[in-house]
Parts: C-alpha cells; structure tokens; sequence
C-alpha cells in the first residue's frame, strides 16, 4: 500500500498486535495477562496507567526488550517474541523509535550526533535517510521541524538545553529514518502545560508525515483527547489488581 | 555500528578519572619496563666486566671466588701467585699478552691495585672498549697513580694531587705508608666497572712501598726512605693474580688445561665470560623477586582500573539503556566496555613507555656516574614488547568483568532503568 492510499484508508494494516500476552518479571506475580491489543498503521494512541500498572514493561515488550512467557507480539506481520536476540535488536534499530521520560540523549555527544546514532545502529533508516540527502541535512531538517534551530543547537553539547529542548531532540532521533513505530513513554512528564501542548502538536505533525505509529504512554489522561485512541491498561489487562481497575473505572 | 568513536567520546567526557587511571596505569608500566631495562642493562654489563681477556689465572680456589677478588676487588686470594709462575706462563708461545695484578692495598676505601701500564692497554669491558683516560696518563715515575673515575670524584682528587696508600683492605687497615706519598698521575673515564673504584699504581711501587715490611708488618727501625727505595731491586716475588690475552681463542682451553695442571704450583685459570654467568646466576634471584614485584603493581593498578570501571557501570545504567532502545545488542555493550578497558590499558602502556624514556633520558648520566649502569635509549626489547602486550592482555581481561555486569544489566533492565 503506499503512502496516498493509507492516507485515505487510514488504520487498515495493523503495526502492532499482542495476542494472549503473558508477563512477569523474574520472581514476580504477573504483571500483564492481555488477550488482544491491535494498534493500526498510522494510529495514535494514548496508552493510560496508574503509576506501577506495567506501561513501561509493556512498551518492553512491544521494544523487543522484554520476552513474554506467552502470547504473541507481532510488529509490521513479525512474530518480534519468536526472533532470536540479536535479530531482535536489529529488528528494533530498523522499526522502531523510542522516547524516554528523561535522559535521552547520551551526554558525551553533540545535539547532532545524538540524532544520528538512530542512524549508526541502523543501516536501513541510514539508507533511508541518504536517498533524499545527506543525514546531517535529515537531522537539521528535524530539528527545524521540532522548532529547534538547528545552526544554533546542532553542535551543542546535550547538557546545554533545556529539558523541553531535549525530549525534542529525543523525537528528532527517534523519527530520523522514518521509522513505522515510534513508542514515547512518558515524555512530557516534565515539561509544563504550555510546552507540554506544543510538543504533542511538534510530534504529532510529524508523524503524520512520516505515517508513523505512535504509541504515547502517560497517566495524565489530559491529553488523552488529542490522540486518535485512548487505551487504558488496567481495562485490557486481566492481571490487573482489582484496586487499580476499580479505581482506573471509578475516574 | 562502529564502536570506536563511542569508546572514545565516552572516554574523553569521564576525562578527569580516566587521565587519573592512565597515569597510574603509565607509571606502573614504566616501573615494569624500567626494571627489566636496568635489569638486562646491568646483566649485560655485568658480563662484560671484563670482555677482552681470555683467561684470568691466580691461586687454585674456587673459578668465582677468583673472579671476585681478582676483578670485583670484594674478599681476598688465599693464596698468591709466584713471580717465577707467572713469569713462566706469560712466555708460553700462545700469549699474546699478560697483565698482572697485585692486592691487598686500600686508599681510603679504595682497593689499591698493583699492576703494569699493560693493564691500561689491554683491559677490555664492554664491547670491547678499551680504557681511555680523562685526565693525565699512565705511570711514568715510581710513586705516580692512576684513579678510577668513581674515586677520583667521590674523593675530590685532580692530577698532582698527593695521595697516601694504607695497608690492609677495608677497615681493616693496619698502617699508612706515610713515608711514601703517591701522585695522582692520571684520572681514568668512567666504565661501569669495578675499575672506576680502584687506585692504580705500579707493581714496582707495591714492592717500593713494603721495602721495609716482612710479614704484615714494618720492621721496627729499618726505615727505608721513599729515595733510597728507588734504588732497591723492585721485582715482585708474588703477585695475587693475572690477567691473560692469547693470540688465537683457539688455543683458550689448551692453555687453560696447562696452567690447571701447572707443576710448580697449583693455580686456576678460568674463562671470565663463563665465570661471569655463574656468578650472575647467584644474583638472578634477586632480579626475579624484581620482576615479579613490578608485575604485581601493574596488576593492582589494573585491579584499581576494573574498580574505577565498575564504579561508573552503575551512573551509565542509563546510557546502556539509550543504546539499547536505539537497537544495542547486550553484545554490543559488552564490545564497549571491554574496548574501554583496552583503550585505557593502551593509553597507559603507551604513555608509560614515554614516561620510561623521558626519565632514562634525564637518568641515564646519574644512572652511569652513581651505579656504573650504562643504559641506552634503545627501541623497546622482544621482551619489552611481550610485557607491554601482557599488560594490554591483563587490562583485556580486567576490562571482561564490567563487560560481563553491564551485559547482564543489559539483559535485566530492559529499558526501564532500576537503581
Ligand atoms: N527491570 C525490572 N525488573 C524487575 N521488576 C521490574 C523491572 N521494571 C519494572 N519492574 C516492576 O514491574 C512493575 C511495573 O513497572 P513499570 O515500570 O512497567 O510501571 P509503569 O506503569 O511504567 O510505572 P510508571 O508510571 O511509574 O513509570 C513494577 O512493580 C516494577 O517494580
Ligand atoms: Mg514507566
């Protein structure tokens, strides 16, 4: 299908699909038991869960990170939990981009390398980008798109931005390449409201371009009106604590 | 993914506690280099104490016990040679030439050697080189001395200076030959051999001053003054021991063999090349306790180093976790910590071999003038090169416990980080 037509007939492919999912950390009670969870190409969804739910062990697990014990992770058609390790790894290098909550960006490199070490672990997303340009110009396009000036913060150092600067730039690395999945966990968790908006409106365009697959997590359901779906853990998760679920219906 | 400039970037970002580590690691490789430098150097050195005689002939006793007192001037013969022997024996046809020597003399610490003029044209040490004199000359009146350049400047003497020979060895001096001053004649160059704490003279001067002693002591009231010694007969009778250079090295054990089982009386010739070796192997312990000493300090600085690594492991939890998320195999984190581990075991090695050569280079003249140890700054040794890849093999396998942790951790974490 190419880009028009999915533009058009949005959500028909499915990017993520968990089927029977089973998990528990090592010597743990389970923690996630979800009998399906499909998210479609292009689809924007805002994950919802109380602190400690297990958000973060599933974006794991959508990652290629975490095995379940059971149950089937399919990412783009790929059964990801029946790969071997390193394939996994490679899997993810070339699919997927992730956000953290903070600390994403390694402090020994500039603004720019950070962005482009998406590209130095991935030959796919590094090809991707050198069939329109060079991958400095990529980064720089990015950053400008990200409303970071990309002549005055490229060369910085990571230390020297702002919170609200660097989970931008953690957007531009993990949108370089054009990759079909982006997982964001919790990142605008501390930025305040009116960066918090922009930063959505910033990521969200673009996805959109890109036809990326969004999979944002938070527990301020806030924002969960801007996103095309709202998923809330505790309703697809059987392993759920009983207080959580009765408190996660009673909001 | 190309893991080098990571490594690097990585390294240069810690800077302060990696110059640290790479200091302490370079002055440990530059204390093992060191020391297997010195060692060689004065093992060398030492075997060429004495490089272009061919036999050394004194008493029968043991071929050691001659070496050490006919070159190294430490204990006493027990018995001497006779002129008549040693007349005999340097007219044999195959040699070429024979310096003898005569002990038993000290001057202020010093031993006093009797010898010829021959001694200061046929002594050889090192590769082949021969004595040279910094000062003055050889003898050319009864009572003029020749110094080794160690007594000379640790005595403070120039040329004409006076000098009085006492006898006995050691503190162990009986008299002073006061009624026969010497004069500093001749000062000789630095060798690194036991000639440069010796004060020469002539055989005829040993005999001069003793004129008026018999059997370790001055007979009483025949006072032969330093004039009227001149004109005695100062033809030795004994002689403690002597040096011999054959013509051809060909004819070394024939001669050897001859003097062995020399009739008159009974005498040792040995070969100083192979006496040297035997020698050394009684010191070789010392210099293993050495080398194991200085292995061991770039084992525990590389210990300090696996420390230093481990430390930081749990700061860059959250590092280990970006490069995951951006598709980091947990072998690829493995990779990165040991190529730390090698970097900072390489930069140590490297910086400790520049370290050794900038301190031989400001040494090497104390080294020679205080020790008598001539080192050369010469390219790393085969055995050099060995240690230094032992230290990089050691820094690898220190660098294998923070790769195995943050491999683990890799696998464990996930992408959330758990402090
Ligand atoms: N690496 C790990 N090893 C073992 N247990 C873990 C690990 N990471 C998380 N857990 C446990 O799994 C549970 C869920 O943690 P998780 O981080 O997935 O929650 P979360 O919903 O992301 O919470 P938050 O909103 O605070 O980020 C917690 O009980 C936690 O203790
Ligand atoms: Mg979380």
């Amino acid at each position: 299908m190419n880009a028009s037509l999915a533009a058009v007939l949005p959500f028909r492919e499915t990017t993520v699909e968990l089927r029977d999912l089973q998990f528990a950390w090592r010597g743990a009670a389970p923690l996630l038991d979800i009998e399906n969870l499909s998210i479609a190409r292009g689809e924007r969804v805002f994950l919802q869960g109380a602190s400690g739910s297990g958000k973060s062990t599933l974006l794991g697990l959508l990652a290629g990170v975490l095995l379940p014990q059971r149950g089937a992770v399919r990412v783009l058609g790929n059964r990801i939990n029946d790969l071997r390790g390193a394939q996994r790894d490679r899997f993810r290098a070339d699919h997927i981009g992730f956000v953290f909550q903070m600390f994403n960006l390694l402090p020994f490199l500039s603004v720019r390398e950070n962005i482009l070490l998406a590209c130095r672990f991935s030959a796919l997303r590094s090809q991707q980008v050198s069939e329109r340009g060079t991958l400095a110009a990529e980064a720089d396009r990015l950053l400008a798109a990200l409303d970071l000036d990309p002549a005055l913060i490229g060369a910085k150092a990571v230390g020297e931005l702002s919170i609200g600067q660097q989970q931008r730039v953690a957007v531009a690395r993990a949108l370089i390449g054009a990759p079909e999945l982006v997982i964001a966990d919790e990142p605008t968790s501390a930025l305040d409201a009116d960066a918090r908006a922009a930063f959505l409106g910033l990521l969200f365009a673009e996805c959109q371009r890109a036809g990326t697959t969004l999979v944002f997590v938070s527990h301020d359901d806030s924002l969960a009106p801007r996103f095309d779906r709202r998923v809330a853990l505790a309703e697809i998760n059987r392993a759920a604590l009983p207080v959580r679920s009765a408190r996660a219906a009673g909001r | 993914m190309r893991l080098l400039p990571l490594a690097l970037k990585s390294l240069r970002n810690r800077r302060f506690t990696v110059a640290l580590t790479v200091f302490t690691l370079a002055l440990s490789v530059c204390l093992l280099l060191g020391v297997e430098r010195v060692r060689t150097q004065t093992r060398e050195s030492f075997a060429s104490t004495v490089s272009g005689t061919d036999l050394i002939v004194g008493a029968r006793s043991g071929p050691v016990n001659l070496l050490l007192y006919a070159i190294f001037h430490i204990g006493d013969a027990t018995n001497n040679v006779s002129w008549q022997s040693y007349k005999e024996i340097a007219a044999l046809p195959d040699v070429a030439w024979s310096v003898p020597i005569s002990l038993g003399d000290s001057h202020r610490g010093y031993r006093v050697v009797g010898t010829s003029a021959d001694f200061f044209t046929h002594y050889r040490y090192g590769a082949k080189h021969t004595l040279s004199f910094a000062q003055g000359d050889a003898f050319s009146d009864l009572y003029d001395a020749v110094l080794g350049a160690e007594a000379a400047r640790k005595l403070g003497y120039r040329l004409g200076d006076g000098i009085v020979v006492a006898h006995g060895t050691g503190r162990a001096t009986i008299a002073e030959h006061k009624d026969k001053p010497f004069r500093v004649a001749g000062i000789l160059q630095a060798t690194g051999t036991p000639v440069d704490a010796s004060v020469f003279v002539s055989l005829a001067a040993i005999e001069a001053i003793h004129a008026d002693w018999q059997y370790g002591t001055r007979l009483p009231g025949a006072g032969v003054s330093a004039d009227a010694a001149r004109k005695l007969d100062l033809t030795p009778k004994t002689i403690t021991a002597f040096l011999l250079g054959l013509k051809s090295r060909v004819a070394t054990f024939g001669v050897q063999r001859a003097i062995n089982e020399y009739e008159a009386e009974p005498l040792l010739a040995i070969l100083p090349g192979v006496t040297l070796q035997q020698l050394w192997g009684l010191v070789g312990i010392a210099e293993n306790a050495l080398r194991l000493i200085s292995a061991l300090v770039v084992l525990v600085v590389l210990a300090g180093m696996l420390t230093a690594l481990v430390t930081t492991l749990t700061e860059r939890r959250r590092e280990m976790a970006i490069l995951r998320a951006l598709g980091a195999t947990p072998l690829t984190i493995f990779g990165l910590l040991l190529l730390e581990a090698l970097l900072l075991a390489a930069c140590g090695a490297l910086a400790g071999i520049a370290l050794l050569y900038l301190a031989l280079a400001f040494t090497q003249r104390a080294l020679l003038d205080g020790y008598g140890i001539a080192i050369a700054l010469t390219p790393p040794t085969a055995t050099e090169l060995i240690l230094i890849g032992g230290v990089l093999l050691a820094g690898l396998v220190a660098g294998l416990v923070p790769a195995a942790l943050a491999y683990r951790n890799a696998l464990a974490d996930g992408l959330t980080i758990r402090t």
